[in-house]
């Protein structure tokens, strides 16, 4: 044992080595590093889509690496499926929990590695002895002959972390644990983290909390874009600094602005409140205004109510309160249709969830938000299917989509060519107003410079845009207002040329007094 | 710019891919057959070349295409709720009430034969439409599922025909055939034996092609239409594809629903009428059952498209109207078809699902072809579009 702990000492428990993964159009993680010490908590932080479910997926042998090494505890393993993980002494508890509810706790702890006695029955009381061994160890308290079915989520959480340590697992890899929990359930699992790395598990432990990743992390290291930003102490830094590595510091060219807004408003925004599907008001009485011209960003964390806030201007929510003009006109009872006719584009957060019908040919695709228009349709009722194809065909060529043809199906392209597919619908049919949420998420570098100067060509020709962002270069660089959501409301109005990302990136964590404090210190 | 069409799959190449899955689907349903026929005693050569030379004669011919031609609309009022993800379970209670209003109705009024038909059509498509729009409303305004409600009405438009004919039954001076009242000449769909005697001999045997094969080919051509041609058709399929990209291109999801079910219903409520326009002349006991919960099958085997669905019904009209021939000879018992139905149907999913499968890889194939052609970035891992955050060491 002695021996075991002075290798210890010097060899890292666990260390990824330039682990890179592309899928089709994006590169998830590019030569990642992350070195693990035995027995510490160490926590994985980034945005959403900065690489870290890929890299978890990646070390728990779930994807297979495109290029780059896994060592554990000084042997470099290839790992083939989470078995080979699990043999290895790596075990993860996934964000949605993995139990067979209408079985105990024990059961499901057991299942699938159950101990078995003569004739190959299952031997319950060695199961129960070695499970309550366990409970006991690290203290996780679980009732085992309870249904899962009536379970907690805090207690669902401890019995998924009991069944990896069943399985012998010494790393323990937990994706966003606390996303489901209460903070009382959020502190006892810190105790429990604790206690077992007292008794020498290791933790990997992916957040995007910062507060949670400061208090419980012996280490942190931060992923944006696929790449491992720094790795840092807790005690070295700051939530302003963690915020400003998380969503990506770098300067933007801070290229020399001349506004061209007009007079015109074209979307105006009054008093909007509104509601989610379980009747919270996530948007909170938000005015606003987007003149021709002009990009007006909306930065905010995800989860602000700006979704929300984007479907009561398209007409998909109803909003509980407030007014939405369009070019003067009050559109608030209009339905989608009538708004997407009066010319508002729209770019979705999310292409596949609300932008594109994936087994559909290009064409159709093309067409989906401006069917009822020439070239195609006649009438706003005869599709023709051959002006869809040749404007698909300009649309491709404008935008610089690499597609074969038209007659394609949406699933076969990149997800950049995808995104440039969505935007060049819109934008080829010249909209008044373009709602464009993340319209780079999550796309190469190339195609989002493509995408960044469509919409700033757009705005010298008179375009309105409102940018929902949580990017940091994207906002600075493209918007001439900047607003920032926070927790349904305006929380404040900045200006894009003078802001710092450090300021803006404060403001849209909600930690903005610190920075005021720091400014004038 | 000029070699992408090069990447584009041939036209060759997706019609093999096309007809691949139900070419094997029947391969495999005859070899699951013969199997079947060999363990219970029998040759399945001998039987399937009865079946074969009986199942061309020009008599049985003309009954495969009387039996596919209930069997295609019903398929079709399926597809219709199949195109927006609608599962209408329904079409089975459509065109039974269906059928026994519009031969009720047909029996009571007089007019000339033109019209007669033509309203006889239009009051079955009428009921089958509204009795569908109840499950539609139901779906929009309550959240009740689709299924659970067109069971439910299965049933109970079952009940009501059964009423519907004690009622006629109960009235005196009437024979005890359960059965409405007969339709005048004017409301009976003319046969078409002439238009086939034209090409071929006399249909013999008592054998009548039923006029409703019109019916049938029109309503298929406006399905094709409807779907293809037509901007409410792409918002059905649309909302079909992903609801939550249709609603955000302005389709409404209710309104859509809507539609959805009183047309599938309209088409539901013209399965019967073949039959009692063309054969029965009334709603009684020989009315064929189950042509709804057929059609699902048909629909599936098709794939939802028009053309699709018109060979299903026909292959499985020719292999209802071949089979007795097996029976009169003994060579084999006739619910050998039932069973090459099922591994037709069973097999065709499977295997649409494989060459399906097949398509998408090809195409992303040739989309990445095209990229790797003309894009001099794609190249992945190329460190050139370093960044600084590259060089930052991670310790």
């Amino acid at each position: 044992m002695p021996q075991e702990v002075g290798r210890n000492a010097m060899t890292p428990a666990l260390s990824l080595e330039n682990i890179t993964k592309r899928f089709p159009g994006v590169l998830a993680n590019d030569r990642v590093n992350l070195t693990v010490a035995e027995g510490e908590i160490h926590a994985i932080c980034g945005e959403n889509g900065a690489g870290k479910s890929t890299l978890m997926n990646v070390l728990y042998g779930m994807l297979p690496a495109d290029e780059g090494r896994i060592v554990v505890r000084g042997d470099e393993v290839h790992f083939r499926s989470p078995r080979d993980a699990l043999a290895a002494g790596i075990g993860m508890v996934h964000q949605h929990f993995m139990l067979a509810d209408n079985l105990t706790v024990l059961e499901n702890i057991i299942l699938g590695a159950e101990p078995t006695g003569r004739g190959g029955r299952i031997d319950f009381a060695n199961a129960r002895r070695r499970v309550t061994e366990l409970s006991d160890a690290y203290g996780l308290d679980v009732h085992l002959d309870e249904p899962v079915e009536n379970l907690g989520v805090g207690e669902r959480q401890r019995v998924e972390i009991i069944k990896v340590l069943y399985r012998g697992a010494r790393i323990l890899i937990l994706d966003e644990p606390t996303s489901v929990l209460v903070p009382h359930e959020v502190e006892e699992l810190f105790r429990n983290m604790r206690d077992m790395c007292a008794r020498g598990e290791t933790i990997v432990f992916i957040d995007h909390k910062l507060d949670e990743v400061l208090e419980i992390a012996d280490t942190i290291t931060v992923l944006r874009a696929g790449r491992t930003v720094a790795t840092v102490k807790p005690d070295e830094v700051s939530p302003r600094d963690l915020a400003e590595l998380m969503v990506g510091s770098e300067l933007p060219t801070p290229e020399a602005r001349t506004t061209t807004a007009q007079d015109t408003v074209s979307l105006e925004v009054e008093d909007l409140s509104v509601l989610d599907d379980d009747e919270r008001e996530v948007v909170k009485g938000i005015s606003l205004e987007v003149r021709r011209g002009e990009i007006v960003g909306m930065a905010g964390v995800e989860g602000n109510g700006q979704i929300e806030f984007v479907e009561a201007l398209l007409g998909i929510r109803e909003p509980s309160q407030g007014r939405v003009l369009l070019e003067g006109a009050d559109i608030s009872e209009w339905t989608v249709r009538q708004r997407r006719e009066a010319g508002i584009g729209y770019i979705p957060e999310d292409r596949h969830r609300r932008g594109l019908l994936l087994p559909a040919p290009l064409w159709e695709n093309a067409m989906c938000g401006h069917q009822g228009k020439e070239p195609y349709s006649r009438k706003g009722f005869w599709l023709t299917p051959k002006g869809a194809r040749s404007k698909t065909r300009e649309l491709i060529a404008a935008f610089d989509v690499r597609t074969p043809g038209p007659d394609v199906a949406a699933h076969a392209l990149s997800g950049g060519n995808q995104q440039k597919l969505i935007i060049g619908r819109e934008m080829i049919m010249t909209p008044n107003l373009l709602i464009a949420a993340h319209p780079t998420r999550g796309i190469d570098v190339g195609a989002q410079a493509a995408v960044w100067e469509t919409l700033h060509q757009a705005r010298e020709q008179g375009l309105a845009v409102l940018l929902v962002s949580a990017d940091l270069d994207e906002l600075i660089g493209l918007s001439d207002r900047l607003l920032v959501i926070f927790r349904g409301r305006i929380s404040a109005a900045l200006d894009p040329a003078t802001v710092t990302p450090r300021e803006l990136g404060a403001h849209m964590t909600g930690a903005a007094g610190d920075v005021e404090e720091m400014q004038h210190a | 710019m000029s070699t992408r069409s090069a990447h584009r799959l041939p036209a060759h190449r997706r019609l093999t891919l096309a007809l691949a899955a139900p070419i094997a689907a029947l391969i495999l349903s005859l070899a699951v057959a013969s199997i079947a026929l060999v363990l219970s005693g029998s040759n399945p050569f001998p039987a399937y070349g009865r079946m074969f030379s009986y199942g061309f004669e020009l008599e049985t011919l003309v009954d495969m295409v009387n039996r596919a031609t209930p069997l295609y609309l019903s398929a079709v009022a399926v597809a219709i709720g199949f195109r927006m993800n609608l599962f209408n379970i329904g079409v089975e209670g459509q065109y039974i009430l269906a059928s026994i209003i519009a031969a009720q109705v047909a029996a009571e009024l007089s007019l000339p034969a033109p019209l007669h038909l033509t309203v006889i059509i239009l009051v079955g498509m009428a009921t089958g439409s509204l009795w569908a729009l109840i499950a539609g409303v139901l779906k929009v305004t309550r959240g009740i599922h689709e299924v659970i409600s067109t069971i439910m009405l299965n049933a109970i438009s079952i009940s009501l025909v059964v009423a519907m004919l004690f009622r006629q039954w109960d009235v005196p001076d009437e024979s005890l055939n359960q059965e409405t009242a007969e339709i005048p000449p004017s409301g009976r769909m003319p046969d078409l034996n002439w238009f086939v005697e034209l090409f071929t001999r006399e249909i013999g045997k008592g054998r009548v092609l039923w006029g409703f094969v019109i019916v049938a080919i029109i309503i298929g051509i406006l399905y094709w239409i409807y779907v293809a041609r037509t901007r409410p058709g792409y918002d059905l399929r649309a909302s079909g594809i992903n609801p939550l990209a249709a609603e955000a291109s302005g389709v409404s999801p209710r309104r859509t629903i809507i539609v959805a079910m009183a047309l599938s219903g309209a088409v539901g409520g013209l399965v019967g009428l073949p039959e009692v326009l063309g054969r029965d002349y009334a709603y009684g006991l020989q009315f064929t059952q189950n042509l709804g919960f057929a059609g699902i099958a048909v629909a599936l085997l098709g794939q939802n498209h028009p053309g699709g669905i018109a060979i299903g019904a026909l292959v499985f009209g020719f292999l209802d109207s071949a089979a007795p021939i097996l029976d009169v000879h003994g060579d084999a018992p006739q619910e050998i078809v039932e069973i090459m139905k099922g591994i037709i149907i069973f097999a065709a999913v499977i295997t649409y699902v494989v060459v399906q499968r097949r398509r998408q890889d090809e195409e992303a194939r040739a989309a990445s072809l095209a990229m790797a052609g003309d894009e001099p970035e794609a190249a992945p891992g190329t460190p050139s579009d370093a960044t600084e955050s590259d060089t930052r060491p991670a310790t």
